[in-house]
């Protein structure tokens, strides 16, 4: 097929051709290897997880008794995983109810919804239907670097601001009205850098708070929430908004009843976002809501949600092997369920509102 | 543009005289114009858009505004209703009135401005909402959808907007999945629901085919009896058909002649508008 003897339309392709030809089907192969690695970890992970998992529960690993001839036998049941309202795996009387750590997880994930759902949606409004050119200009910089900001720093705040300032106001105000905010602040000073220390060392002396922890993590979820939302405002035709101002609408009824309802896939999507992140969560919500798993839904007292029990674990001394070392992988499995099942309600989600605003 | 126009255009243009049906049964009115503008001029920046334009436009008639692209006949129609206001490098010299009140004075909320003057839109643009919900809007934004039977003002509009045979059985569904020309008539349906006083219309037939086109200057001369509409079109014979009065902007945003539609079209006093009319310019 050379360029020479070349007949017909001349759309029979030639040399050069065929060069173009082997060259993208080998950036292709490229591209393909590029896109199994992410497949190939999330399949091994989830493998990994699997097979501990299954000894925590049955004693013995998937790959042990299908490889070795382990047999099952039952060490912790589903019921009592699932039903049991203590959790402590590596005490000495153990106990292996997850439910507090769910709970404990749940709990800061709905709370910091319900921090920054609201705060993060009005932002996005105010930023794309309210602020001039100017303001958006200096403002969304501003949200982007809180997003950036490593969660570690986050979970300092929460340790030397949020927990003795806010939330030992709100215990003292709250609880003991009579004392002003000022004695609460002097009383809680001591803890402002202590519990830091303390967890670093591996003592539980800080004052941790499921409150702490809930607005540590709505804060730093609000800029998921405001820029993806913004994002999809934006992208909402200006038509649609001249459409409805020229029939007399305030920037008000603009806002809530044309923008929101045309951006809510995007809005949806940036909610679930930000529960998921919620969800997975680690290292501020541990230091500010702490690592006692409680039952308890009063704000002041501490929790622990399944990420501080991870790394309380991963920490510790327990031996490769035992049940309190393989509940490890039993609670990380729950939480890559939980999250998958964010995921997958978020694709719902899109494609159901997807198909009724286009 | 239907063939039959195309086939005129040509011939009928200028010299021997632009075909214009005079007769609308409308009476010239003398009576003050319902918007006046006096020496009004439209900045963007520090672009001038619109130069020193003074104007009146008379109440129930239709007023065509044309002119070639950039000329501020867009800029003008916004200044009318102040979508100007959401243009944020846009700034206003001169006088606007609306029945004498100047629409920019400090007292006047251009909210309540624009529920007196409607718009429709170049490219039809209904809200992702149903077709009853398109229409309703605006009564039920301004706060008027209990003062009214809502179900009648949305039959009325659709009606007017000779939308209503079409569809009578799918109110529910969306306005988006309505043919382009239908969605344009839902969109003036939009505009007619809440009884406007002026219908401002931008280019509202070039985006539709010429049957869709024609079902709408139809529509345009049965809403002037109700209405004073102000259309903007690029459209000559469209112009010299649907319109009492005609406006021609030249480039640079100068208010070049303003007459009888008749007039203009048969007899330019300005021979840059002669030449735009025929062709020859823009
Ligand atoms: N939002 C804007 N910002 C800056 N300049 C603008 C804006 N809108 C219009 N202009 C400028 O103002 C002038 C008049 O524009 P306008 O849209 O009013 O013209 P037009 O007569 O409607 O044109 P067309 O027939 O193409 O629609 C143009 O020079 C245009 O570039
Ligand atoms: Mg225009």
């Amino acid at each position: 097929m050379s360029t020479d003897t070349k007949s017909g339309p001349g759309i029979s392709g030639d040399d050069t051709l065929e060069d173009a030809h082997k060259s993208n089907d080998r950036v292709r192969r490229i591209f393909f290897a590029c896109a199994t690695i992410t497949v190939v970890t999330t399949v091994a992970i989830f493998l990994v997880l699997f097979d501990n998992a299954a000894s925590y529960f049955f004693g013995a690993r998937l790959s042990e008794v299908l490889l070795s001839g382990d047999t099952f036998s039952r060490t912790v049941s589903f019921t009592e995983f699932f039903t049991g309202t203590r959790w402590a795996p590596d005490h000495s009387t153990p106990a292996h109810g997850v439910l507090p750590i769910v709970w404990g997880t749940l709990a800061i994930t709905i709370g910091a919804g319900l921090v920054s759902i609201p705060i993060g949606t009005a932002t996005a409004l105010y930023l794309s239907e309210y602020a001039s050119t100017g303001t958006r200009n200096k403002l969304k910089p501003v949200l982007e670097v809180l997003a950036g900001i490593p969660t570690i720093v986050y979970g300092y705040f929460a340790v030397s601001f949020l927990t003795p300032v806010l939330v030992g106001g709100i215990a003292t105000n709250v609880i003991n009205p009579a004392g002003g905010l000022l004695d609460s602040i002097s009383h809680l000073a001591p803890f402002v850098l202590d519990p830091a220390a303390e967890w670093m060392m591996g003592v539980r002396v800080g004052r941790y708070s499921l409150l702490a922890g809930v607005l540590v993590v709505g804060t730093m979820t609000i800029p998921m929430v405001s820029s993806i939302s913004e994002d999809a405002m934006q992208a909402v035709p200006d038509e649609l908004r001249n459409g409805a101002y020229a029939l007399g609408a305030t920037k008000y009824q603009v806002s809530i009843r044309i923008v929101l309802p045309a951006a809510v896939s995007g809005i949806f999507a940036s909610y679930i976002l930000a529960l998921s992140r919620a969800i997975g969560e680690t290292m501020a919500v541990t230091l500010a809501a702490g690592f006692n798993a409680n039952l308890t839904a009063n704000p002041f007292a501490e929790i622990m949600t399944m990420t501080a029990y991870l790394v309380s674990m991963a920490r510790g001394t327990s031996a490769v092997g035992t049940v309190e070392y393989q509940s490890l992988f039993a609670v990380g499995l729950l939480l890559f369920l939980m999250t998958l099942t964010m995921n997958l309600l978020n694709d719902r989600l899109k494609q159901r509102f997807q198909e009724e605003y286009r | 543009m239907s063939s039959e126009m195309t086939d005129t255009t040509d011939e009928t243009l200028i010299e021997t005289g632009f075909s214009v049906e005079t007769d609308r049964g409308r009476e010239p009115t003398d009576a003050e114009g319902i918007v006046r503008s006096e020496d009004l001029s439209v900045y963007y920046g520090n672009e001038r858009a619109l130069e020193d334009v003074t104007i009146e436009i008379p109440e129930n008639q239709v007023t065509a505004i044309i002119g070639p692209s950039g000329c501020g006949k867009s800029t003008f129609l916004r200044s009318i209703n102040r979508m100007n206001d959401r243009i944020e490098s846009c700034t206003v010299e001169g006088e606007l009135t609306f029945h004498g009140k100047n629409v920019y004075d400090d007292d006047v909320d251009p909210v309540a401005l624009r529920r007196k003057i409607g718009q429709v839109f170049q490219a039809p643009n209904p809200f992702p909402k149903s077709i009853y919900d398109n229409v309703a809007y605006g009564l039920r934004i301004q706060g008027r959808a209990d003062e009214v039977d809502l179900d009648d003002a949305v039959e009325r509009a659709l009606k007017g907007a000779a939308l209503w045979d079409e569809v009578e059985d799918k109110l529910d569904e969306s306005g988006l999945d309505l043919s382009g020309g239908q969605q344009q008539r839902l969109c003036i349906a939009r505009a007619i629901a809440p009884d406007p006083e002026v219908i401002l219309m931008d280019e509202p037939t070039s985006a539709l085919d010429p049957v869709a086109a024609s079902k709408i200057e139809d529509l345009i001369d049965e809403l002037v009896e109700e209405y004073s509409v102000i259309i903007v079109t690029h459209n000559m014979q469209q112009a010299a058909r649907i319109s009492d009065k005609t406006a021609v902007f030249l480039t640079g945003g100068e208010l070049v002649e303003f007459d009888d539609t008749a007039r203009i079209f048969e007899n330019p006093k300005d021979d840059r508008v002669e030449d735009y009319i025929t062709g020859k310019f823009g």
